[in-house]
């Protein structure tokens, strides 16, 4: 099978579903003919023309509610905002209209509106381009959240994005958009709240999200070798969240980390910590771990903000503490 | 402007429907019958009447927390808005919105809205997808005073002035946000002069002359149908009311009696009313007809609320999401 790249997979989710709806349109700063800051709209200007890959003024607040206005009378819009650090200018039109139109009109209005946006840290941007808060979305009842992390993932639940007429925080990292991976040409849908287990294990289940699924893998392997096999599971969307898969798979196991690149205090390693506290305390054998990133704004200098990302080390500590538990 | 009689006398009978409305709630709460907030719209009704007479009822509104006369004026039907007033499943959002979330979409109302200076973007956006799917629909954008101060004013207008988008940015200058004066909240006197920043249209009319404030309009709308993009217009008018019912004496912490009094002998409803005698649209027995009139139907609208019944707990998981999936695969 051919390999492109989470970029070029969003990309042709983009351009598959344009083509099938004309409702679709793209709104977002520089997405038209500059590509997008990291190249996932290039070359849709071109086949759609600017009536549908609008780029906007920098008016974050602007453009995401004139994509909710758009939803809420017949169109379909994706908006881009160009760093997840950019949703806090749009915070209202995202938490107080987009997320519960639907409801405060009890069900007469509907918002099928798609918002891409990036987490992660790595490019030395710094704190107000580097941060990964999209748990905080997973707080507001009425978003959907997504979070893929593999480019055959990205193109099918963007594909299920753009049939779903809810609101869709679609959360890409921006460290995946040049990874490759096998993406099937034609169209394929992966249906929002199914986790995919990325590797079977019997001894530790990790719940990973985005970059930190690739690197519980490398540590799977790792420690295959040492005779400790892991379960790798991704949620794929945080909201809704496959609660079932986690908790048969720390039934299995008895042993869970949580591996995700927010924050830890407050983020979504505490959330499927306490869901499986709650549900599954019984069959737990050793405390849950959580592996995120330090309750710090994003730091600078690279040796700093190579030591916030956490990586395989940190997740290979969490595994030693949680195997050296008696 | 030459207006039909029947024109005239639907306007009319409108802005006693919102009086006679809003009254009742005032009745409503000081006895303690209605839950939650409202924000009345007496003393305003010539600014909702005069923008939307010019409306189909394909083209869209956005309103604002003090939304009853937008909704109305706009079509709004007085049984459901009560009921969700009242917190009822008949009511217009199910008992889930209340005063300040009223929604009708299939008659154009994108949405009360609680957030000042939160409709605007969504207006852009109705815009937007009006121009987009080459209809000739347009949208009114109501705000106050107050929010014209937020940065999603700004965001709106150039965003709707880029694009040329068929939407009218209908200021009602109540000269209150709150109970912050418009001289203390903006160092200008006429918020229409900030279409100049987005080289566009902007007018300044006297609120409580719906003739002004519709004639003000019709250009817009104009402008609007025919492709030329958006417009600004300001209509100074005034609230009788406090904020919300509840604010202490009519909002006597930051206003007397005193300064309330000059504005209610400007009622925009006796203005029109002697306009129409004038003209011999109106009679003093038609008026007293109309009025009798409303008064039933809010009478009605009230029992209808009464007589509905508040949801059950388990509704409360209902619309957070649209179930319906769309367009196949």
């Amino acid at each position: 099978m051919r390999e492109i790249t989470y970029a070029q997979a969003i990309n042709e989710a983009l351009r598959e579903n344009m083509r099938r709806n004309s409702r679709i349109i793209l709104m977002g700063e520089d997405i038209g003919r500059y590509g997008g800051i990291f190249q996932v709209t290039v070359g849709l200007l071109d086949e759609f023309g600017p009536e549908r890959v609008i780029d906007t003024p920098i008016s974050e607040a602007g453009f995401v509610g004139t994509c909710v206005g758009a939803a809420m009378t017949g169109l379909h819009p994706v908006a881009e905002v160009m760093f997840i650090d950019f949703t806090t200018c749009a915070m209202d039109m995202i938490v107080n209209q987009m997320a519960k139109m639907h409801y405060m009109s009890g069900g007469r209005g509907k918002v099928p509106f798609v918002l891409r946006t990036n987490i992660g840290a790595g490019r030395g941007a710094a704190a107000q381009h580097s941060q990964s808060f999209h748990s905080f979305f997973m707080h507001i009842p009425g978003l959907k959240v997504v979070t893929p992390a593999t480019p055959y993932d990205a193109k099918g639940l963007m594909n299920t994005a753009l049939v779903d007429e809810n609101p869709v925080m679609f959360i890409e990292h921006k460290k995946l958009f040049i990874t490759k991976g096998h993406v099937p040409e034609e169209s394929y849908a992966i249906p929002f709240g199914k986790a995919d287990i990325k590797r079977e294990g019997t001894d530790i289940t990790i719940v990973a999200t985005h970059a930190l699924v690739q690197k519980s893998l490398n540590v799977a392997e790792e420690m295959s070798r040492e005779g400790v096999e892991i379960e790798v599971l991704d949620p794929r969307t945080i909201s809704p969240l496959d609660r079932e898969a986690i908790l048969n798979s720390v039934k299995k196991t008895g042993k869970l980390i949580t591996a995700d690149e927010g924050c830890v205090t407050g983020g979504f390693g505490s959330e499927v910590a306490a869901i499986v506290a709650q549900e599954a305390f019984d069959y737990l054998e050793a405390p849950i771990m959580r592996v995120g990133s330090p309750d710090t704004p994003v730091p600078f200098s690279p040796p700093l903000e190579q030591f916030y990302i956490p990586d395989e080390g940190s997740i290979k500590d969490a595994a030693s503490r949680i195997l050296a538990y008696q | 402007m030459v207006l039909s009689k029947e024109k005239k006398l639907e306007m009319y009978g409108k802005m006693v429907k919102i009086r006679s409305f809003e009254e009742r709630i005032v009745d409503l709460y000081a006895r303690g019958l209605v839950p939650g907030l409202a924000h009345l719209y007496i003393g305003e009704e010539a600014v909702a009447v005069g923008a939307c007479a010019n409306l189909r009822d394909d083209d869209y509104i956005t309103s604002t927390h003090r939304g009853h006369g937008h909704v109305i004026a706009k079509g709004a039907d007085v049984r459901s808005m009560m009921a969700e007033l009242f917190g009822k499943t008949t009511g217009y959002c199910k008992g889930k919105g209340g005063s300040m979330h009223i929604a009708d979409v299939n008659i154009g109302i994108l949405g009360a809205n609680g957030i000042a200076g939160g409709g605007l973007p969504i207006g852009v956006g109705a815009g937007l997808s009006a121009k987009y799917r080459k209809t000739d629909q347009v949208t009114i954008c109501f705000f106050g005073d107050g929010a014209s101060n937020n940065g999603t004013f700004h965001e709106s207008l150039n965003l709707a002035a880029v694009h040329e988008l068929p939407v009218i940015f209908t200021c009602e200058n109540n000269q209150y946000a709150i109970s912050t004066q418009q001289r203390m909240h903006q160092t200008i006197k006429d918020v229409s002069i900030r279409a100049t920043s987005y080289d566009i249209p902007g007018v300044t009319v006297e609120g409580n002359d719906i003739m002004a404030v519709y004639e003000a309009i019709n250009k817009a709308v104009q402008r609007a149908r025919s492709g030329k993009g958006p417009s600004l217009v300001e209509c100074k008018t005034y609230r009788w009311r406090g904020h919300h019912e509840g604010d202490p004496n009519l909002g006597e912490r930051y206003r007397s009696r005193e300064d309330i009094k000059p504005w209610v002998e400007k009622c925009p409803i006796t203005r029109f009313e002697r306009l129409l005698l004038k003209e011999k649209v109106l009679t003093k027995a038609k008026i007293d007809q109309i009025k009798e009139t409303v008064k039933k139907e809010i009478d009605e609208a009230v029992e209808f609320a009464n007589n509905s019944s508040f949801p059950k707990h388990e509704d409360i998981y209902q619309d957070v999401f649209q179930e319906e999936m769309g367009g196949s695969r």
